[in-house]
């Protein structure tokens, strides 16, 4: 019999997942560890509520089942059976790997092993074809080769600044000097982005090989994995995969018995945002406060320890084998226009499936937002979608059959950004979610530049007036000037970008700001300051529904007889408004 | 970096063609064209930190706005320092810079001589549009020689900066981040209770009221009131030439006479000059080394101990060193505690009533008049107050008196008269100097011939030489900048260590780089070439000097043959020498 590999996928901790406590404990129970293989996984290519468990070889997947019926899937998975009821249904998230399905609009590269083999054998990444890039590199290819291949397959830098990541190793290499250093920025931080942790955690051989491969092209000895202290699997799994390659001789000194040698070693951080900008991330390296520093000198001149030093992030990385081994041409036929190949989004807000997806450049967000994520959930009317996270823009529902690509999200004000996607139903208020961003970058501040420290600061007191009612049309130009000085004479990106969320809101729905100044009103209800909830008499039956609900017990009435909300204790919370059934309760 | 140093290059500034060296910053190349590009947080004297972000300039061909302080010019660069575009965006980071300053500037100590101030009446302010929050709490005087009030701080980061980089003390740091950023001691306790050397470069560099010296001069006025006393005062050699500075006057400007002067006008019974101390120092500290270089009484090599910031210092970090420390007092504390012995028997005034107040170019003078119980060996505390440079500036103008109105004065027997190489005390290498005048005649029994030792002089960080004295050699260093002592106490440590020969027999040793010229208490923005114009101005006091060795001078020789006895005597021991003892670098 195959030996079967059963991946579970849980959304409460992996190390604490009761699916996967009980299998390991039936397949030790049983002694079936010839057999069976149980895995943690924190990617299978569904997102879902409840647990999922995928059986390879036969890719079964089981989702909507109980922990009573755990025993029943085991048995099956002994017997080499299927239960039929507990499989998912097709969906359109889950595509064949590396080929594009046309159905599912998905095409995955970045993603391409993620879910589908043991991340913690380095023998199962050799057998789908790992390393075989690295090997192709060094005895087929100079460095030079290499570095043409990665310029001419357009692949540009996916964490946000989508810098040519084949200039940026020529650039490298051109400097004078024989240590320099290459990292990988897996510091992923953007609210609600997951896709480098799904990599690092799904197949985190591929960064080794590609950081392998980027080391020989560029002349480096050493490099440092620079990874979110937050991500405890990614580490795990990063650290075996080094010691892994090492016994095999695709780390350490000769590599492949070249005279290649190249070493990785792991950094922690310890959760700062700012230290996600490469010169923070090198300060942070070197063991100082993750603090930006002044561009020019770049990294390439003068980087890690005042070394030429090139930095990619982890999407980055994962790109670079399958472009060396199926070539430039290969790549740059994906994607449209000076952005190739494909892109990953964490998908989340208000869509019905929320998760990773892997598209071509030049996807749609309809195509994101309905095709691949089920359309907005409860369905409601769709009203933007924030790329780029905090330092992204919003973008309305005019750009919605827009093309997904760097040039044309800058065009319109935001930015690809990490891929971070969130959206939002016309029950978001644009200046609330302004907010929540803008405190985000006032606390991820390094504090080091007075523009974005005293700038992101004043700029979420305005925003923060504004959701309070006590907005002044004033604010709107105090607003503008405080961006201009946050994005011209911030010292990095991070300050640069922080104003973007707010002038993009305030460009696309300049209404709604303006109702909340003017009007003193927010239509969504988010901004409880702005919204006053009243009982109209003639409506209210009594049926005590909403006094029921009332969390501060402030409705007050007769049984069957007209209620009353006391505004000086109201909360506006909006739980009256939900429960009342006869439309009795205005939001106002 | 790959420029190299000193090739010319063609740039434009302000559509005018300039030739520049390539090793210069756009704010140095715009400096030399006579255009000032406003800065907050760049100092002359200091590596760019790039915190205030109002240098920003336009580059042609650059999207984004540069800053001037931290960019070096490049070949065929067009830039632009001044337009309508780069006033708005530097207006509006320094309202945003405002906005977090309390409007203190009446009382502040900095009110007329601030750099915000100052350039907020440039840029015409006249109103903040935002919210003035203010940060920090109370003012830190704990060591009564620096005071930090955080509430003025703006963060640019100069005070970090030479706390650790020039001086690699780390007493300030940046703590907390985004909004909160704020510099504080490091740990955030009490600077007393921190590694705090209190050498007061940060209050010399600050641009604002933020960190600033624990300011007596009001004291000094009271005091005068009281008809009961008898107020003397001594004049640290550095001080004469760097006071004019406040009254407009080039650094090096000599003003030894008027400042006698000054003090006769206010009301001082006697002037009396540290130099006088110095010349004292040198019969004490030279006859220490020669009883250890000759007779092999005690370690080489003797370290001088005139700086109190680098007893401090050592006494923190270096406290194997201590027996290396010549035990000979400071210049001003010995004619503080003469002046109460000596003086006051001579002239029979109760000791009890003199009120010795010295002018240093230093705040750690005023921690140093109370470290220890040995500051009290007259049996009074032996100099009562000691202000600085800049506080005598502000008592001069205060008094009303034209300074250079007044005629050259003389100072007062018999603890006024000084020789050449007491005057050049405040350079660094002149303590050295004069100690080799000395120690020549007292192993030779003959006069040096050529006074002038260039080899200790100027403003390398660590200079080295070797002085024949009638065959023997004296291998001599000094350090100046505590960055730089640390690289000879290291080789000391190291000797020590592995058991080498020691590399020198005689070390002086100044915390501040270039000496007490640019010492914690001088004049605002010191550069190397205003360090470099002050020690001329002693070098040319010696010079002129009749006598320029310590033991020619008549009132050292009378002080020995009617008080003293000899160096080195009970009574020396008693009044001129100290203890030293190794202490915590963290109170806390």
């Amino acid at each position: 019999m195959i030996k079967q590999h059963v991946f579970v996928w849980d959304p409460t901790p992996s190390n604490s997942s009761a699916v996967y406590n009980y299998l390991v404990k039936k397949v030790n129970e049983r002694d079936l560890g010839e057999s069976i293989e149980v895995y943690r996984s924190t990617y299978i290519g569904l997102t879902s509520g409840t647990p999922i468990i995928r059986i390879l070889p036969k890719n079964i997947i089981y989702t909507k089942f109980e922990q009573e019926d755990l025993g029943e899937i085991f048995e099956s998975i002994v017997s080499d059976e299927v239960v039929d009821r507990f499989i998912c249904e097709y969906d359109a998230k889950l595509a064949p790997v590396s080929e594009r399905d046309k159905q599912s609009k998905q095409f995955k590269i970045v993603l391409r092993n993620v879910g589908y083999l043991d991340p913690e054998s380095i023998e199962e990444y050799i057998s789908r074809g790992g390393y075989k890039a690295l090997e192709k590199a060094i005895f087929e290819m100079d460095p030079d080769r290499v570095i043409k291949e990665i310029k001419d397959s357009g692949l540009r830098g996916r964490g946000g600044g989508g810098f040519s990541t084949g200039l940026k190793w020529e650039l490298t290499r051109k400097e004078p000097g024989a240590e320099k250093f290459v990292i990988c920025n897996a510091d992923e931080g953007d609210p609600g982005a997951y896709m480098d942790r799904a990599v690092l955690e799904g197949d985190p051989h591929t960064i080794v090989e590609g950081m392998a491969i980027g080391a020989y092209a560029v002349g480096c000895k050493e490099g440092f994995i620079y990874v979110r202290a937050e991500y405890p699997l990614a580490i795990e799994r990063l650290e075996k995969a080094i010691s892994d390659a090492k016994k095999y001789g695709l780390l350490g000194d000769n590599i492949l018995g070249s005279e290649f040698s190249f070493n990785l070693e792991l950094r922690w951080g310890a959760g700062a945002f700012v230290c996600g900008e490469e010169t923070a991330l090198m300060a942070s390296i070197e063991g100082k406060r993750g603090n930006p520093k002044p561009r020019p000198p770049f990294p390439s001149q003068s980087g890690l320890w005042k070394k030429p030093s090139f930095i990619n992030n982890v999407e980055t990385w994962a790109n670079i084998p399958p472009i060396v081994e199926k070539g430039s041409g290969w790549f740059s036929s994906i994607g449209v226009g000076r952005s190739k190949g494909t892109k990953v989004f964490a998908v989340t807000g208000k869509v019905k499936d929320p998760g990773l997806i892997e598209v071509p450049m030049g996807t749609t967000f309809r195509e994101i937002v309905y095709d691949l994520c089920g359309g907005i959930l409860d369905n409601k009317k769709f009203k933007a979608v924030q790329t780029g996270g905090p330092s992204g823009g919003v973008i309305p529902e005019k750009f919605i059959d827009m093309s997904v690509d760097y040039e044309t999200l800058m065009s319109i004000g935001s930015m690809m950004g990490s891929g971070g996607l969130i959206v939002m139903d016309q029950s978001d208020c644009m200046v609330d979610v302004n907010k929540f961003y803008l405190q985000f970058s006032v606390d991820e501040s390094c504090g080091k530049c007075a523009p974005c420290r005293i700038g992101g600061k004043q700029l979420l007191d305005l925003i923060s007036k504004i959701t309070d009612g006590k907005g002044d049309k004033k604010d709107i130009q105090k607003i503008k000037n405080i961006s201009n000085a946050m994005q011209k004479a911030s010292l990095c990106a991070l300050g640069q970008t922080t104003p973007n969320p707010v002038l993009s809101a305030m460009h696309y729905f300049e209404e709604e700001y303006m109702e909340h100044i003017s009007d003193k009103k927010c239509r969504t209800g988010k901004c409880s300051n702005l919204v006053q909830y009243m009982i109209i008499p003639e409506k209210c039956i009594g049926c005590t529904a909403c006094a029921l609900k009332c969390p501060v017990k402030c409705i007050s009435g007769e049984k069957k007889k007209p209620h009353i909300i006391d505004q000086k204790f109201c909360i506006k919370c909006g739980e009256c408004f939900n429960a009342c059934k006869f439309n009795a309760i205005v939001r106002g | 970096m790959t420029q190299t140093k000193d090739i010319k290059v063609n740039i434009k500034i302000n559509n005018k063609d300039y030739s520049v060296s390539s090793s210069l910053t756009i704010l140095e190349a715009a400096k030399l064209a006579h255009i000032k590009i406003p800065t907050l947080c760049k100092h002359e004297d200091l590596p760019p930190t790039a915190n205030c972000g109002i240098c920003v300039v336009k580059v042609k061909n650059n999207r984004k706005l540069i800053r001037a302080c931290c960019t070096l010019v490049e070949k065929g660069m067009d830039i632009t320092t001044h337009d309508g575009e780069l006033y708005e965006v530097r207006k509006n980071v320094l309202e945003l810079i405002l906005s977090t300053h309390p409007f203190l500037c009446l009382t502040c100590l900095r009110n007329g001589n601030c750099e915000l101030q100052k350039l907020a009446e440039e840029f015409g302010i006249r109103e903040v549009p935002y919210n003035n929050i203010v940060k920090g709490g109370k003012t830190d005087t704990s060591t009564k020689a620096v005071v930090f009030d955080a509430q003025k701080c703006i963060g640019c980061g100069r005070c970090v900066e030479v706390c650790q980089e020039i001086q690699q003390v780390h007493a300030l740091e940046f703590l907390d981040r985004g909004f909160n950023a704020r510099i504080a001691p490091a740990g955030d306790i009490q600077l007393a209770d921190s590694p705090c050397i209190k050498c007061g470069q940060c209050s010399a560099h600050c641009p604002v009221g933020a960190i600033v010296e624990f300011s007596q001069a009001t004291q000094v006025w009271l005091t005068l009131r009281d008809e009961t006393l008898h107020p003397v005062v001594q004049i640290a050699p550095a001080v004469r030439v760097a006071l004019g500075e406040g009254f407009g006057l080039e650094p090096g400007a000599l003003l030894t006479g008027q400042i006698y002067a000054f003090f006769r006008r206010i009301g001082f019974k006697a002037i009396f000059d540290t130099n006088f101390g110095a010349d004292l120092t040198i019969m004490e500290e030279g006859s220490e080394l020669i009883e250890r270089l000759v007779h092999g009484k005690g370690t080489l090599p003797l370290i001088t101990s005139c700086c109190p910031a680098w007893v401090d210092f050592l006494e923190k970090y270096y406290p194997d060193l201590i027996e290396h420390f010549s035990t000979a007092k400071s210049p001003h504390e010995m004619v503080g505690a003469l002046s109460k012995t000596y003086y006051a028997e001579k002239m029979g005034i109760d000791p009890g009533k003199i009120f010795m107040l010295s002018v240093m170019p230093c705040t750690a003078k005023k921690f140093e008049i109370a470290r220890t119980a040995d500051m009290h060996s007259s049996g009074y505390q032996d100099v009562d107050v000691s202000i600085t440079t800049r506080e005598l500036v502000r008592m001069i103008k205060t008094s009303g008196v034209n300074l250079l109105d007044l005629e050259d004065e003389k100072a007062d027997s018999v603890l006024g008269s000084y020789t050449g190489a007491g005057t050049i005390f405040g350079a660094t290498g002149g303590v050295m100097e004069a100690a080799i005048r000395t120690a020549y005649f007292l192993v030779t029994g003959k006069e040096l011939e050529n006074l002038d030792v260039e080899d200790v002089r100027g403003l390398k960080g660590v200079k080295r030489a070797t002085v024949d004295m009638n065959g023997k050699k004296i291998r001599v260093a000094v350090a100046h900048g505590i960055g730089n002592v640390r690289e000879v106490c290291e080789e000391l440590r190291e000797c020590k260590a592995s058991g080498k020969p020691m590399p020198y027999d005689f070390i002086e040793v100044m915390a501040c780089e270039g000496g007490c010229i640019a010492g914690g208490g001088q004049p605002y923005q010191v550069t190397n070439k205003i360090r470099t114009m002050r020690s001329k101005g002693l070098y040319n006091d010696d010079g002129k000097c009749e006598l320029r060795c310590s033991h020619h001078n008549k009132e050292v020789q009378q002080l020995y043959k009617e008080f003293l006895d000899k160096p080195l005597s009970d009574k020396s021991h008693h009044l001129l020498h100290t203890k030293y003892i190794p202490r915590p670098i963290y109170y806390k």
